[in-house]
């Protein structure tokens, strides 16, 4: 196979001189939108200026990240981890008004069936006094993960660069993970189906495809596109720019529209993790939902199934009973 | 007292046991092994389609095998228990009922496993336990201690054994396949009941015996850490170890009694299983009960008591949606036990039979109980359109293949009788003999 280890030669080389990250540049956003546009990259020996994690601008040749979608991350490199990046997620509530972008997005990029949920909207409410809110439920990828604990094998691995992936090749489906994880994050796969035999794209636990018969499978913050320099799926697709993503160790996030330091947003805007009391220490953040942007009723605008999940949250059923839905 | 004499006797007696299968032998293992049979129909079907013609889902991932599993494996746990103490303590009515507990041991532990298996997605990688096993994993720990104790069981049962195949070995007359002969003479490991071999014996299987009690606790411990090392509401609780030693005291005390009585009915050993075994092993069933009742009611109340709102979702559930199961498992499962046990008048065979039937139902159903309803009632509240994702019911695969996990213990029980003397033949003579010494004694007193 010349033209696979090729491909990785080049990516070795293109790990050598940093990665490029979009949340990495000041001008995050533009150079994000850059990366959109992949046929600029086409014309080899074109170089191009990228930024090194150490603060560096070096030339590289275009044709080297060009290869990064190709470039097949084996379930042994995927255990390492993406170098010096601890990632993270802030979801402001505010924002979300059950568009459901991001898990189309996200179920479209990882080829999964209708009610196959990486990223899950739930409606939550606190207390009784409190009108529910629309809360998107990622994997959180936690520094203490229960699930990464009791998996017997090592099918499931926490990364140097936060991230938690599951290996499929590895995976007995032995299910302690579903029921360790407090988020029931996790996903598995109960019967047969044809996609999985769909091995045009060689598995990698970057990507989670193909998915197999009788493992698990979960959100994956997409690493495939972070090598890339790009933003996970959700992110990229939320039309409100509620997701934002970034590197903990730069202190940086983007929404793909503003580019904030992490640490500021979460102290000026009370950020917390859902279920903190647990002690599992989530890679995921919430700003919480005040002075919402929509109403929530604005969030059933959507399918008819869809609307059904939320039928026994009290709230609903007072709409419903006044005919706002 | 003439010791060949009394042993070719003894062979006579439990001969007809051991030799000719009769009609009724016939019909009930057929009628055990078409059960198997269904079973294994419904395992092709699970292997060729998958985990989707369960009742299992996303939420309830562990449905009736992780149970049964459970409960066989309690089974086993407790007969180590109460074999172990049995043998060390040297109870004076224990020969009639040791072999019986010793054979409930080993079976529920060859039983138990397959059900874990049978809730793996992928099982032609079930190797990978051993080729990348981490050690941190409760499942890892509880793979360590079932081959441990299952290897322990085996040796335990091998050794009490001994004796009696040494006698069947030397009963020329027993009219059995030749191949039989040729295996009780293996299994004998050449023992001949000399003064130095009987010792040596009783010091080996001495040691076992205290072995298999603490391996027996140690086993069901880090099952029930499986449950209560995660964070899950109704899981997380610093009893479950304890608790789980007592739940599977119980049913296996249960079960104890429910064999002693369909053995004694169904091979007239009215001699040797008597009365007195029955009070005893009921006695033992109050006891447990009293304590399982304790446990149960711990484990609940301070949850109820100090109402954290995951806690006080289960609950609901618990007294709503799973009313009568709850009633039936921890009221009915436990009170009416004690109440036939505690009044005198009621402890005759029958009535504690029926109560030890009541205790192990119960006591299912409290595994089902702390199963299904945590695992309906998690962190983050099921907001889905799907029944089946919702709430978790059985499918007739899940059902056949338990009934076929049962009909096997019972298949393996049968096929074990026909094979070795259910009554320990050396323990009689044993036990004859130090009877023999004691009235010596006592006649050389007399005679000063």
């Amino acid at each position: 196979m010349p033209s696979n280890s090729k491909n990785s030669a080049n990516r070795r080389k293109f790990l050598k001189l940093g990665l490029l990250s979009s949340v990495s540049a000041v001008a995050g956003a533009s150079i994000l939108s850059d990366f959109d546009a992949e046929e600029q990259f086409k014309a080899s020996g074109e170089k191009i200026k990228v930024l090194t994690p150490d603060g560096k601008i070096v030339e590289v040749d275009a044709s080297n990240i060009n290869k990064y979608p190709e470039a097949l991350i084996t379930p042994a490199e995927s255990r390492k981890g993406i170098p010096n990046r601890k990632f993270v997620m802030v979801i402001d509530l505010a924002r979300c008004k059950n568009a459901r972008a991001c898990v189309e997005k996200c179920q479209k990029a990882h080829k999964l069936d209708f009610h196959e949920e990486f990223m899950k909207i739930q409606l939550i409410r606190d207390n009784e006094e409190a009108i529910p809110y629309w809360f998107p439920k990622p994997c959180y990828h936690c520094d203490e993960p229960p699930c990464v604990t009791v998996c017997p094998t090592g099918a499931t691995f926490k990364r140097d660069d936060n991230i938690v992936l599951v290996d499929n090749e590895r995976c007995i489906g032995c299910k302690f993970c579903i029921t360790s994880c407090p988020y029931s994050a996790r996903l598995f796969n109960w019967g047969h189906k044809e996609k999985f035999d769909d091995i045009s794209q060689p598995y990698s636990p970057e990507t989670g495809i193909p998915a197999a018969e009788g493992t698990v499978m979960k959100c994956d913050f997409c690493p495939d596109l972070l090598r890339q320099g790009e933003l996970p799926h959700c992110a990229k697709a939320c039309p409100m720019g509620v997701i934002y993503f970034g590197d903990k160790n730069e202190d940086i996030v983007t929404n793909g529209e503003e580019t904030v330091r992490f640490s500021q947003l979460i102290n000026d805007r009370g950020g917390y993790r859902y279920l903190e009391h647990l002690g599992t220490k989530p890679n995921v953040y919430y700003l919480p939902a005040v002075n919402r942007q929509f109403p929530l009723e604005r969030g059933f605008n959507v399918d008819e199934n869809i609307i059904e999940r939320y039928e026994d949250v009290p709230y609903v059923k007072k709409l419903k009973k006044l005919g706002k839905i | 007292m003439n010791v060949i004499n009394r042993k070719r006797e003894l062979v006579n007696e439990f001969s007809p046991m051991l030799e000719k299968a009769g009609s009724a032998f016939k019909i009930w293992t057929g009628f055990l092994i078409v059960i198997i049979v269904i079973g294994l129909y419904a395992l092709v079907l699970q292997f060729q389609k998958g985990h989707e013609i369960t009742g299992m889902r996303d939420n309830v991932v562990w449905g009736i095998y992780i149970i049964n599993f459970i409960f066989f494996v309690g089974l086993s746990y407790s007969g180590a228990f109460i074999a172990g103490i049995l043998h060390f303590f040297k109870t004076p009515w224990k020969n009639s009922v040791l072999r019986i507990v010793e054979i409930i041991t080993v079976l529920s532990l060859i039983v138990g496993p397959i059900f874990i298996l049978l809730c793996i997605g992928k099982l032609d990688r079930l190797h990978y336990l051993f080729l990348y096993p981490r050690i941190q994993s409760p499942i890892t720990w509880d793979i360590i201690v079932i081959i441990t104790d299952l290897i322990g069981c085996f040796i335990y049962l091998l050794l009490t054994f001994v004796p009696d195949f040494a006698i069947l070995r030397d009963s020329e007359d027993l009219r059995i396949a030749n191949w039989r002969k040729k295996l009780y003479k293996f299994l004998a490991l050449g023992y001949r009941d000399t003064k130095d071999q009987r010792k040596r014996l009783k010091k080996i299987t001495r040691t076992m015996s205290a072995m298999i009690i603490a391996m027996a606790i140690v086993a069901y411990t880090v099952l029930a850490w499986i449950f209560s090392l995660t964070v899950q509401p109704g899981w997380n609780s610093s009893i479950f170890a304890t608790y789980f030693i007592i739940a599977g005291l119980y049913s296996g005390v249960g079960v104890i009694i429910i064999s002693m009585y369909v053995i004694r009915r169904v091979y007239k050993l009215e001699k040797y299983i008597r009365k007195v075994h029955f009070i005893g092993a009921g006695i033992i069933l109050l006891v447990l009960s009293l304590l399982f009742g304790y446990f149960t009611f711990s484990e609940y109340f301070p949850r109820w008591f100090s109402h954290k709102i995951y806690d006080v979702s289960l609950l609901k559930d618990l007294f709503s949606r799973y009313f009568w199961e709850f009633v039936l498992a921890n009221y009915l499962g436990v009170l009416i036990p004690i109440a036939i046990l505690s009044v005198k008048k009621f402890r005759k065979i029958k009535w504690i039979t029926f109560a030890a039937v009541i205790a192990v139902l119960g006591l299912w159903l409290n595994r089902y109980l702390i199963v299904v309803p945590t695992l309906e009632n998690p962190f983050v509240p099921i907001q889905d359109t799907r029944p089946e994702f919702i709430h978790y019911s059985s499918t007739w695969i899940e059902w056949s293949l338990s009934f076929a996990g049962i009909a096997a213990f019972f298949l393996l029980f049968t096929l074990l009788l026909k094979f070795v003397p259910i009554i320990p033949i050396q323990g009689i003579i044993d036990t004859e003999r130090k009877q023999e010494k004691n009235d010596k004694k006592k006649f050389k007193f007399l005679a000063e």
